[in-house]
């Protein structure tokens, strides 16, 4: 009942000022438009830009190194505890660089809560021939339907079926650059020459671009049984285990405790790549700022209209206080006026901010990088639109409260006699 | 015995700016229930002001003042507009109408906010009391649409919408010709007469005042006179 009456007198006094009013609500929408235009642009850049590194990096590599051992046999003999030893010129043995015993550690992977996901890769060397001449390349061993969950694999496909590499045995799928120096469309036969000299065909089932050169013309991939065979290796060889996390945050830390547990070499995505994740977080830092930023000026526009309206309607106030309305009443009034262009100005700021975010999402944007990509990234998480919303009813509530205290302390005594 | 309103006892009052002025000084008087009284003297004794304590509105006092047996010293502002609400009605000098509002909606407005009623059933006494002071036919004009006199009418129909204890009025006539004056004072006349209403009225129109049942003459912020008038006098 209360409510219903404070809402009636605040929606006449609204009504008295159209004018004003439209113009604080337009600048409430259009505080909330660019908010929102702006974290969604941004943001789609920003997970694009960081996409194309962080996608196809895993948080944690596990792997071997060649390194020679870091013990001697002389540190072994009790009778020389008490000497000193120098060994010079220390040399790696011949290792071999697959990650022993791998079965229960991927098992144990697989099973820990805090990984998302777990893949195997084989990486090594091998030739690539035409006619006479051959082209040093690498192969990737992987597990196609991980790797396309885990580091979006299909989205660097430009042609061809990454699935085809499962499913067609002997099958391959090259880097771009490396499929047009080799001069093989799809279809053909890659002669493949392997580090022990063995020559394999294979046939090409697709391509792919990173958008990075040095891959593009250098890489391909086929699947882990297929390089297997390649290398003449046994089914359980895997030279990389790649774990994705769900926080990767927690990477350093896992890394590190891996390495011990496993007794393998591990590197983390945050040692791998630190610079990515301060230019992304400082991107949006930037469009929080100039987002908020453009509320507070419209808060000001709402804070100056209702000074402006308390002014011209002193004489209502006095009338409301005089007929009983407390001081509480009227400041809610104006509270009331505040929250209405807020609320209407901001609702409008998130439709249109939706409506320009999609337009922008139907420019074309092509580039290299992402063969998927046809038009300009946007981030439509509900985030934004949650964060502008709560902004917009925060910043006109300020703008409306001190304008309210205001009102409510008007003085009828004052404003009557004073006539 | 008549039930006694409203009692002021002792009330004194200073302006502080310029200087220290006193406008009131040791005002002591009764009103009872169904009393028509009106408040008399120059301009500058002190009588608005005594209205607007009287009204609950100024706080700003010396002395003691109950409304319908409730003492209003220590009360919260809060508790004081609802005082305004339910037991004062009030009439200005210049209307003071929301220029916002229909008529109607002028009226209900104290009705809606007593809580008392719903909305239909204070939106008929509005038209009741549109009805008694015959501007009905105004009800869903804007509030600056009407004339002035039309307007200290709705004033004094927004006054009467929940059922005052007393009704205040200020200079109600003061910005009125001659036979709005003589309209508005008829109405108070009546509504005292029919409704046992109780009513203080401040005013200079000595005219006026000698029609009313009791006169209260302030000079220099002191009760001068305080009776019924004398006939013949005006």
């Amino acid at each position: 009942m209360k409510l219903k009456i404070i809402l009636q007198i605040a929606w006449g006094l609204l009504k008295a000022r159209k004018r004003q009013t439209i113009v604080a609500a337009v600048g409430v929408t259009f505080g909330i438009t660019t908010f929102i235009t702006l974290l969604g642009f941004m943001n789609g850049l920003n997970d694009l830009l960081d996409g194309l590194m962080m996608n196809r990096t895993p948080h944690i590599r596990l792997y071997n190194e060649i390194t020679p051992s870091s013990t001697q046999p002389i540190d072994e003999a009790s009778n020389h505890n008490d000497d000193y030893n120098f060994v010079h010129s220390i040399k790696p043995k011949n290792d071999r660089m697959e990650i022993r015993n791998n079965k229960p550690i991927i098992s144990f992977l697989s099973n820990a809560p805090e990984v998302k996901g777990v893949t195997t890769r084989i990486t090594s060397q091998v030739f690539f021939n035409i006619g006479a001449s051959s082209i040093g390349g690498l192969i990737n061993g992987i597990e196609v339907a991980q790797e396309k969950e885990l580091f979006f694999f299909e989205d660097y496909m430009i042609e061809g079926n990454s699935m085809d590499l499962q499913n067609v045995p002997n099958s391959i799928v090259l880097g771009e650059i490396l499929a047009e120096k080799l001069m093989l469309r799809i279809g053909d036969l890659v002669q493949v020459t392997a580090p022990n000299g063995e020559r394999f065909q294979l046939k090409l089932v697709g391509l792919f671009q990173t958008g990075i050169a040095d891959i593009d013309k250098s890489q391909s991939y086929a699947s882990i049984l297929t390089t297997q065979k390649i290398l003449n290796r046994p089914n359980d060889y895997v030279t990389d285990i790649l774990v994705k996390l769900h926080d990767v945050k927690r990477a350093p830390a896992l890394a590190k405790y891996y390495g011990k547990l496993f007794s393998v070499e591990t590197i983390d995505m945050n040692t791998a790549n630190a610079q990515f994740d301060t230019g992304s977080s400082i991107r949006s830092l930037i469009s929080y700022a100039v987002g908020i930023t453009l509320l507070v000026i419209a808060g000001f526009g709402i804070y100056n209209i209702l000074n402006m309206l308390i002014y011209e309607k002193m004489d209502s106030i006095a009338i409301l206080k005089a007929t009983g309305f407390s001081g509480q009443d009227v400041s809610r009034i104006f509270n009331t006026i505040a929250l209405v262009i807020g609320i209407a100005g901001g609702g409008l700021g998130l439709l249109f901010g939706n409506l320009l975010c999609h337009l922008i999402h139907s420019i074309p944007f092509n580039t290299d990088a992402l063969p998927t990509i046809k038009t300009y990234p946007i981030d439509f998480s509900t985030k934004y639109y949650v964060i502008a919303a709560l902004f917009s009813v925060i910043t006109t509530y300020f703008a409306g409260y001190f304008p309210s205290r205001k009102a409510s302390k008007v003085d009828p005594v004052a404003i009557i006699r004073g006539k | 015995m008549k039930k006694t309103l409203i009692e002021a006892q002792h009330i004194g009052k200073y302006f502080y700016s310029p200087k220290k002025v006193q406008v009131l000084n040791d005002i002591s008087f009764k009103i009872d229930e169904g009393e028509f009284v009106s408040v008399i003297g120059k301009s500058g004794c002190g009588k608005s002001t005594l209205l607007y304590i009287l009204s609950t509105m100024d706080t700003e006092y010396e002395g003691d003042l109950k409304i319908d047996g409730v003492a209003t010293k220590k009360k919260t502002p809060h508790e004081l507009a609802h005082i305004r609400n339910e037991k004062i009605g009030f009439v200005f000098q210049f209307h003071y109408l929301l220029t916002e509002f229909s008529v109607i909606k002028n009226v209900m407005f104290p009705g809606i906010k007593l809580g008392k009623y719903s909305e239909e059933e204070v939106e008929h006494q509005a038209y009741e009391r549109l009805k008694l002071l015959g501007i009905e036919n105004e009800a869903l004009k804007n509030s600056n649409q009407l004339s002035g006199g039309q307007k200290q009418r709705v004033a004094i129909a927004r006054a009467l919408i929940n059922k005052p204890k007393i009704i205040m009025a200020d200079e109600p006539t003061g910005n009125l010709d001659e036979g709005n004056s003589e309209l508005v004072f008829d109405i108070f006349k009546e509504i005292c007469a029919e409704l046992n209403q109780t009513i203080l009225v401040v005013t200079h129109d000595n005219d006026f005042a000698n029609r009313t049942d009791r006169i209260i003459e302030l000079s220099d912020g002191e009760i001068l006179s305080d009776g019924p008038p004398l006939i013949g006098i005006g």
